[in-house]
């Protein structure tokens, strides 16, 4: 057996990904020392705000719940080949259509969630499958139609809240939904001190073992791929494209809707209207960072869930303002983009590293990666 | 009506100047070669460098500080907007990635910015443009009331703009080869024309121009930074395909979604638009922009060679 110093390292996913995860850290720590704070400091706080204790961390994981559903939304399209920027849009669908029934349908508990979870499925879907159809039947650009209807959705929502489910006092949200209506649990709220902790917690761990099956396991998830992949080596091999984009997007909506349910009816328990929801472009970065892959898609929405989450507490005490952390997520997403930079530092970084160590060989021999993410 | 159409068209026309310039700002990026979704994002960065600026310059400047707080906004939307041509040009990036980047970053650094800067997340100028009717050309029946009163001198500049940029697009053999970048580079570098710079051309024009429609914003009916412009640059995306990547379809298009959204926002008080809900002036624009990706689907006028890195 060679020895770890002998082996011949090449990047991989996980190190690009680390990168630039380390990259946006330290960009957060210039912009707080250029506004004249102690970074250490700041991130300490920040840290603390989403971890310090068991209700924060409750907090910490229903933030990270909906961002966990939007980068598997996100990973699922990019698995088939297609940018599903539209996920803001799906998750107001979804959102609204969960909202609607938390506020008009009665039933039984179990039944109850079950018709909850499927409104919030079916609106996302809806909103996913027509930019699928579009660019299946007419090959319109679905990024194109998924901000459009992202837009829609808006509008829609802006004029449906205040018209048919306002609150009593404002007129910018809809009425709050009874805790007892929506996926909040009383054993949930209790175990984790009355935090924003819910059921859609669950729901996003189905999700993540359900998509991480689909895509593995099934021919569904092979051909998904294979059009991902190559989109005319898979129609020669008899798979058919179109069909798969639309299925994709079907998912890819439903799953954003689903971040609208735990969201909507389950952090927040109302809707505010002229919000475009941010965690639909979070969510991208949290597919990125996680590198499309189910396990990774979980990973790094604790992680940007923490960041989320933590903001608050830091703002209060010190004086970095709370937007640190979307900054700290943009300057992640621009590295990841532009990640070939670090493919080409650690690519040189190990051939000069390989070539100290086995100068005679000339570096060809391909090894087995150590982190094979 | 006729009353009704006088007083919202000056409204239409402030509506559309911003979207104009950001629309135009795509143009120069795409008819290049590059995809920019960041625009959004750099309409927010010559937004808030223009209310910083004025901000901070109004007490010496007077009324200067305007026209000082544009350029300043044009520059910061180019200085910005390299962000997305290195990524996009040297790096072989995903240009839909490293443009949402760019919006995710502007909206989340700007409003970082003004908190640090002026305590809260807001930056509120003093003055702001007075509208003016233009000399003899207000007189003019029908047209005269419609067009040429009560407008901002800004209107009239971007205006020249955009026939400037026309002149330069299509008259021009510079413009020619802007345009062959976006659709056939390696013919135009074949022919001993530097590729790379002219897409960091497009990419810079269509920063400084979406700055420029951020700006604009400020000083014309907003008079506040307040960290978002609410989907217009995506408005000014959606208005550059509507308009099928042409100069006078973009012109076409902004105007038509301007006043779709001036309706809607005045249909309330106005009785003879009150049947119709303002849901549907607000979604039009984006409808409308579906529905015509789908009709030009068989013969689309998109650059051949857009979001493809040379």
């Amino acid at each position: 057996m060679k020895s770890l110093k002998k082996r011949e390292l090449h990047s991989n996913a996980f190190l690009v990904a680390v990168s630039a995860m380390v990259l946006g850290l330290i960009a957060g720590a210039i912009l707080m020392a250029s506004i004249g704070s102690n970074p250490f400091t700041g991130f300490w706080y920040l840290f603390r705000g989403s971890l310090m204790n068991i209700e924060r961390v409750g907090n910490t994981l229903a933030t990270a719940t909906t961002l966990m559903l939007v980068g598997l939304s996100v990973a699922f399209a990019f698995k088939t080949g297609l940018f599903n920027i539209g996920a803001s849009g799906q998750m107001l669908v979804g959102g609204l259509c969960a909202t609607i029934v938390a506020h008009k349908v009665f039933l039984p508990r179990p039944f109850f969630l079950a018709v909850l979870i499927g409104s919030a499925l079916a609106g996302g879907a809806l909103w996913g499958v027509i930019p699928g159809f579009l660019k299946a039947k007419f090959n319109v650009h679905e990024v194109v139609a998924t901000i459009m209807m992202n837009w829609i959705a808006y509008w829609s929502v802006y004029y449906f809240v205040p018209a048919y489910l306002k609150g009593p006092s404002l007129e910018t949200e809809s009425a709050s939904i009874a805790v007892s209506q929506s996926l909040r649990n009383e054993w949930l709220t209790n175990l984790f001190n009355g935090s924003y902790m819910n059921l859609g917690f669950f729901v996003a761990i189905i999700s993540v073992i359900l998509i991480k099956f689909i895509l593995d396991k099934t021919t569904l998830g092979f051909s998904l791929k294979a059009v991902g992949a190559n989109r005319f080596c898979a129609e020669y091999a008899g798979i058919k494209v179109n069909r798969n984009v639309v299925i994709s997007m079907m998912i890819a909506g439903g799953l954003a809707g689903l971040a609208g349910l735990s969201f909507y009816t389950g952090y927040s328990r109302n809707m505010q209207i002229g919000v475009m929801p941010s965690q639909g472009f979070d969510g991208i970065a949290v597919a990125l960072l996680g590198a499309s892959n189910p396990l990774g898609v979980f990973f790094s929405a604790l992680f940007f869930g923490i960041l989320q989450s933590g903001k608050g507490f830091m703002n209060a005490m010190t004086k970095v303002p709370p937007e640190i952390a979307d900054t700290i997520i943009a300057v992640i997403i621009y590295f990841t983009a532009t990640s070939v930079l670090f493919k080409r530092f650690w690519d040189a970084a190990f051939r000069r590293r390989n070539k100290r160590i086995n100068p005679q060989e000339d570096s060809v021999e391909m090894t087995p990666e150590k982190e094979g993410k | 009506m006729w009353n009704t159409l006088v007083s919202i068209f000056p409204y239409a026309i402030a509506y559309t100047i911003p979207m104009l310039m950001t629309s135009l700002g795509g143009l120069y990026s795409e008819r290049s070669g590059v995809t920019n979704l960041g625009l959004e994002g750099l309409m927010l960065v010559g937004y808030f460098a223009s209310a910083i600026t004025i901000k901070m310059t109004e007490a010496t400047l007077g009324i200067n500080a305007l026209p000082v707080g544009l350029l300043v906004g044009v520059a910061a939307g180019a200085i910005f907007s390299l962000l997305h041509a290195f990524a996009s040009i040297n790096l072989r990036a995903d240009q839909v990635i490293s443009g949402t980047a760019i919006n995710m970053l502007a909206a989340a650094l700007t409003v970082y910015l003004a908190r640090t800067i002026s305590g809260s997340g807001n930056v509120r100028i003093m003055m702001g443009i007075i509208r003016k009717n233009v000399p003899f050309l207000s007189k003019i029946p029908i047209i005269g009331p419609l067009f040429f009163s009560q407008s901002y001198w800004t209107t009239w500049v971007c205006l020249i703009i955009w026939a400037l940029s026309w002149i330069l697009l299509y008259k021009t053999s510079f413009g020619l080869r802007l345009r062959a970048c976006g659709e056939h580079p390696s013919a135009v570098a074949s022919a001993g024309i530097n590729v790379h710079k002219m897409r960091y051309f497009g990419v810079t024009m269509s920063g400084a121009l979406a700055g420029l429609g951020g700006s604009v914003i400020l000083i014309t009916y907003s008079g506040e930074f307040n960290g978002t412009v609410a989907g217009l640059g995506f408005l000014s995306i959606a208005a550059l395909i509507f308009g099928q990547w042409k100069p006078l379809g973009i012109l076409g298009a902004t105007f038509f979604f301007g006043i779709a959204t001036t309706i809607a926002n005045v249909s309330q008080v106005i009785p003879s638009l009150q049947v119709i809900p303002p849901v549907f002036f607000k979604i039009f624009p984006y409808v409308a922009t579906l529905l015509a990706l789908v009709l030009f689907s068989k013969n689309s006028a998109a650059p051949k060679a857009i979001g493809e890195p040379f």
